[in-house]
């Protein structure tokens, strides 16, 4: 592909798709719980940006729609619900020290050379440019996974999830340009409900183990050392 | 009102009705009926299908003999592969619910939850039967994991329900590995979709499956070859394959045990299920590729490594409930393993394990539930003399786990002899592995099980409350299955092993 | 490029290098005359660097016992090496002679050449503070080294070719194009220049608080002349990282030819962008506290995760097999 002779607008695609993974790289790194929420939000919105400007170039009119539901569930509603919970749970300035943050970027970009790697075969496929942003998306979802195993903090895995979900969304919108409305209406749907469910279960475990540091979750292991009852 | 509207419509409402009764009694009542209706309408959907079947020939690799048909414009798809298993997620349901009637009431009587909880969970208990039905019938892969997922977020809950730290650990594990899991199977999802848009025209048919499976020879190896690799890991980790099992053994101890029951019973199998669809579709399309059997081979390995790991893990849990998830693990990874050397032999011997496995698993959680209830523990430490205290319980326990176990008379024996025939005639070598890990498996049963059953009981033990009806009617139907498979239920079989491999056995 | 290799073109390369330490003191001036405007200050005259470097370079020179001839040679050395790095790029115009050796490649070991001096001048008089400015420059230059050249990296992937007049030559002719690529290299050689100028947050230019001070630390010891040669060295640094941004980012309105018409209009477009640049580096500067030595590192891991990221987009984004 030739980069020169995309138009102005498809080179902002790829432009808005890039930043999207840099902040998939940012809320790797961020150990500020309501700055990775921040970073989290923007990468929403660029998502949805992402979704708009290939409405616009491939004439897809219902991905504005789906454009829309971006930015309303992941740029607004979401990280909103989660700066009320983290207010609620009194973690404005926790911080989380992360172990060896350079090994766990460099483990990131091999990420990024592995999505690629990977889908290397279907950019060759087809020549559409959006294509090349497949790499982008499946790297994206990949440091989400990174994130929610190097993470313990409870709401920063919430975010890698959640970060995985605007990665498959990217996915959809630059491979398939869009899945069919009601598949997207049914994985909002059950992002949103997974994010009520997840606010259910940060208060749980607060009051189970008065954190939300999930290392501390560790009761349930191969040969449990003490015998737990029933308790009744 | 169709027999499918029927089948996806009892639960829905009746998750909805269950939400607004607060009252113990008539919600476990209500939850039963509801049950019985939607066994009555897959009943009537099965008999539809078989109708259907028996007027039009399932030749190979011919999608007729299915009813296709469409509810609010979504695309469904009812053949003899997820009829059989629509029938049997409805029997199970129904049986759990009678036995979850009088647990919940113990539940409720020793305080560990109160009357709300109980709302929560008699509503997601139907909520959880409406998302795998949805799953199991739906043809549009978009849909199915999206019911899948809705299925993950209706037992969360569930699985915390007693909110101990234990609970609120194992329903945190269970959320985010199969959250984790679910994705990679969207991403896989979507790469389908991108296989089928070249292919097709009508985007919005592109993820129905059965256009996929018309054009499977079309679809783009190198990406099916992509996207089959991220939804096996992802429904794999639903199915509960090694090494993405992390989750079950957790969930299956801390839920209700209901709960664990419909987990093993039912909730692995759709996720099988959903594999073993999507293999289809990838063996179609790399049929004439550089690696045909890449799929078959993938299932062969995750089966296998699942089936051994999951038979020595057996042998160190000291939790019971733990130790039959790993049971579970087990026979998922035998029934992989069989999927994945595929032919008519395997394929069928699979679909009986499926079915004998759910019956047998099911029937046992409800006896471990009531085990539980005995000796106030789930540590198999504590929990002696079953046999003396209570024979029923003793008496299912033993014989259930025989059954679970493979001795002869037994539907798991008649399955497991055929799987074992079919990697003896394709995979000989195969055999040898399945057989240490199947004695490895039984050893691991067996030394928890012995002292458990006859073992001298603790001062005071007393017996429980218990119906031990569903359990009857499960081991005998297991115990029936493995003297003689009635006809129509092995024609049926048969039909489905024709869907998924093309040539039907008998 | 062969038809600019005539007598002119010698000349305005010439002109070219005399410019850069001609305008380097200015570009100083203008950045301390915002940043004072800024802070509600009337602050110096722009001139006052070149006042400074006059009233220095007229001061005896006074060399401590201690020093070897190293430390007397090491202004000179310094000096050109860096005015030889600033040569190689395009300030006016692109396709000079002197183009055949402007590659990014020598421009950076030209750059390391001076880095290495100034260090060793630093520990020759063996001076705790010396010493201490040298360990922490050094540190700073091993990290900020590889995400420089990772960054120009991405600019040569584009273009085929180390050599910056080409860079900025193929630039030109594809016009104004939005490459994910460039986006990060930018960002990425942002921060190098921050950090090898000795820019808040990395180091201030204007402390002489011992603890936190870099590149001040090393020049402690110098006076006179030789002070002088070491201060606008820096100042030629400083214009040197800011036209390379300016240019090779933003090329347009460089001169691509030997005419009065082509040398007018460069000038005046690398002024107005230097212009800029200054007062986003001034804003920069003003809102931004300098952080902790121990800090540093992790801004310039940035730097070098930002240019790895666009040597990757490059690849995935704009290649795309």
């Amino acid at each position: 592909m030739n980069m020169t002779t995309l138009p102005l607008l498809q080179q902002l695609v790829l432009v808005l798709a890039a930043i999207v993974l840099f902040l998939s790289f940012v809320l790797l790194a961020q150990t500020r719980l309501i700055s990775a929420i921040h970073a989290f939000a923007w990468q929403g919105a660029l998502v949805a940006a992402v979704t708009s400007v290939v409405a616009a170039t491939g004439q897809v009119p219902h991905l504005y729609f789906s454009a829309a539901l971006t930015l309303a569930l992941k740029a607004i509603l979401i990280p909103w619900m989660l700066h009320r919970l983290v207010r609620r749970l009194q973690l404005e300035r926790h911080t989380e020290s992360l172990q060896s943050p350079t090994l766990v970027t460099m483990a990131a970009v091999a990420l990024v050379i592995f999505s690629y790697w990977l889908v290397l075969p279907m950019i060759q496929a087809e020549l559409t440019f959006t294509r090349n942003i497949v790499a982008v998306s499946l790297a994206v979802v990949l440091i989400g996974l990174l994130m929610m195993v190097f993470r313990t903090q409870a709401v920063a895995q919430v975010l890698g999830f959640m970060s995985m979900e605007n990665g498959l969304f990217l996915a959809a919108v630059s491979a398939t340009g869009g899945m069919p409305l009601v598949v997207e209406l049914g994985v909002a749907f059950d992002v949103l409900v997974a994010m009520v469910l997840f606010g259910v279960f940060f208060l749980q475990i607060r009051e189970s183990i008065d954190s939300l540091d999930v290392d501390r979750l560790n009761r349930l292991s191969e040969t449990p050392g003490e015998t737990r009852t029933e308790g009744q | 009102m169709n027999a499918l509207t029927l089948v996806l419509l009892t639960p829905l409402l009746g998750a909805l009705v269950l939400g607004l009764i607060r009252p113990a009694a008539p919600a476990g009542w209500f939850n039963l009926g509801v049950s019985v209706v939607s066994l009555g309408a897959a009943l009537w959907l099965g008999w539809t299908v078989a109708l259907v079947g028996d007027a039009v020939d399932t030749g190979p690799g011919s999608i007729t003999g299915s009813l296709s048909g469409g509810i609010a414009g979504l695309a469904f798809r009812v053949d003899a592969f997820n009829v059989y298993l629509v029938v049997l997620t409805a029997f199970v349901g129904l049986t759990t619910s009678i036995f979850s009637r009088p647990y919940m009431r113990h539940v409720i009587d020793t305080g560990r939850i109160g009357p709300n909880r109980l709302r929560t969970y008699h509503s997601m208990y139907q909520l959880f039967m409406f998302t795998m039905l949805v799953a199991l019938t739906t043809d549009n892969l978009g849909v199915m994991w999206v019911a899948v997922e809705g299925a993950t977020l209706a037992t969360v809950l569930l699985v915390s329900l007693y909110r101990t730290p234990e609970a609120v650990e194992a329903a945190w594990k269970y959320f985010i590995l199969c959250g984790v899991g679910i994705a990679l199977a969207l991403f896989g999802t979507v790469l389908t979709y991108f296989a089928a848009q070249q292919v097709i025209s009508d985007p919005a048919a592109g993820l129905n499956w059965s256009t996929l499976y018309a054009e499977a020879g079309r679809l783009e190896p190198a990406v099916m070859r992509l996207a089959f690799v991220f939804l096996l890991v992802g429904y794999g980790t639903k199915v509960g394959l090694v090494p993405m099992h992390q989750w079950l053994p957790d969930a299956h101890s801390e839920g209700p045990t209901p709960m664990s029951a419909v987990l093993s019973g039912l909730l692995l199998n759709v996720a099988l299920y959903a594999v073993v669809r999507l293999k289809m579709l990838v063996d179609g399309s790399l049929v004439h590729s550089s690696s045909p059997h890449l799929a078959g081979y993938l299932l062969m390995g995750f089966g296998l490594v699942s089936f051994m790991v999951a038979g020595l893990f057996l042998h160190r849990q000291r939790d019971i409930k733990r130790m039959f998830s790993y049971s579970s693990i087990e026979h998922m990874g035998l029934m992989t393993f069989g999927f994945g050397l595929g032919g008519p032999l395997a394929t069928f011997g699979a679909l009986l394990h499926m079915l004998v496995h759910s019956l047998t698993k099911s029937a046992i959680f409800i006896t471990v539930g009531h085990a539980a209830h005995i000796a106030g523990t789930q540590s198999i430490e504590h929990i002696r003399g079953l046999i003396r205290t209570q024979p029923a319980v003793g008496w299912s326990l033993l014989i259930g786990v025989a059954a679970i176990a493979g001795f002869p008379p037994f539907g798991v024996f008649m399955s497991e002899f055929l799987l074992l025939t079919a990697t003896m005639k394709t995979a000989p070598w195969f055999t040898l592995a399945l057989l240490s890990g199947l004695a490895v498996a039984f050893a691991g049963l067996f030394r928890h099980l012995h002292p458990m059953v006859y073992g001298i009981p603790p001062e005071g033990q007393r017996p429980v409350e218990a119906n031990m009806i569903p359990v009857a009617v499960h081991l005998t139907l297991v115990l029936w299955l493995g003297l003689a498979i009635p006809a129509f239920l092995a024609n049926w079989l048969d039909r489905a092993t024709g869907l998924i491999t093309g040539t039907r056995l008998l | 490029m062969d038809h600019y290799l005539t007598l002119p073109g010698w000349g305005i390369a010439f002109v070219q290098s005399f410019l850069y330490i001609a305008l380097a003191p200015l570009l100083v001036g203008w950045v301390r005359k915002v940043k004072a405007r800024l802070q509600n200050r009337r602050g110096a005259p722009l001139l006052q660097a070149y006042r400074d470097l006059y009233k220095l370079l007229a001061k005896e020179v006074r060399v401590a016992h201690t020093a070897s001839p190293l430390f007397r040679a090491a202004p000179y050395i310094v000096f050109t090496a860096t005015w030889m790095a600033a040569a190689t790029v395009p300030l006016l115009v692109v396709d000079l002679p002197t183009a055949a050796i402007a590659d990014i490649i020598v421009l950076v070991g030209l750059l390391a050449l001076a880095r290495v001096f100034l260090a060793l001048a630093g520990m020759d008089v063996g001076t705790a503070f010396g010493g201490m400015g040298a360990s922490r420059e050094m540190m700073i230059g091993a990290l900020a080294e590889p995400a420089m050249l990772m960054a120009v990296f991405t600019l040569t992937m584009t273009a085929h070719s180390t050599n910056l007049s080409s860079v900025i030559d193929q630039h030109l002719a594809d016009g104004f194009m939005l490459r994910p690529s460039y986006l990060f290299a930018l960002g990425g050689l942002v921060l190098v220049a921050i950090a090898e100028t000795g820019r808040i947050p990395v180091d201030n230019p204007t402390t002489h608080l011992e603890l936190t001070m870099i590149h001040e630390a090393m020049l402690l010891e110098y006076s006179g002349r030789h002070l002088a040669m070491m201060e606008w060295a820096a100042q030629i640094k400083l214009l040197l990282y800011g036209t390379l941004i300016a240019n090779v980012f933003l090329p347009w309105g460089i001169g691509r030819g030997v005419s009065a018409a082509a040398l007018g209009l460069g000038l005046a477009a690398v002024l107005a962008k230097l212009a800029v640049l200054g007062v986003a580096l001034a804003v920069g500067e003003t809102v931004l506290a300098k952080m902790r030595i121990f800090r540093a590192p992790a801004f310039l891991n940035l730097a070098l995760l930002l240019s790895l990221l666009g040597l990757l987009s490059h690849v995935i984004l704009e290649v795309g097999a």
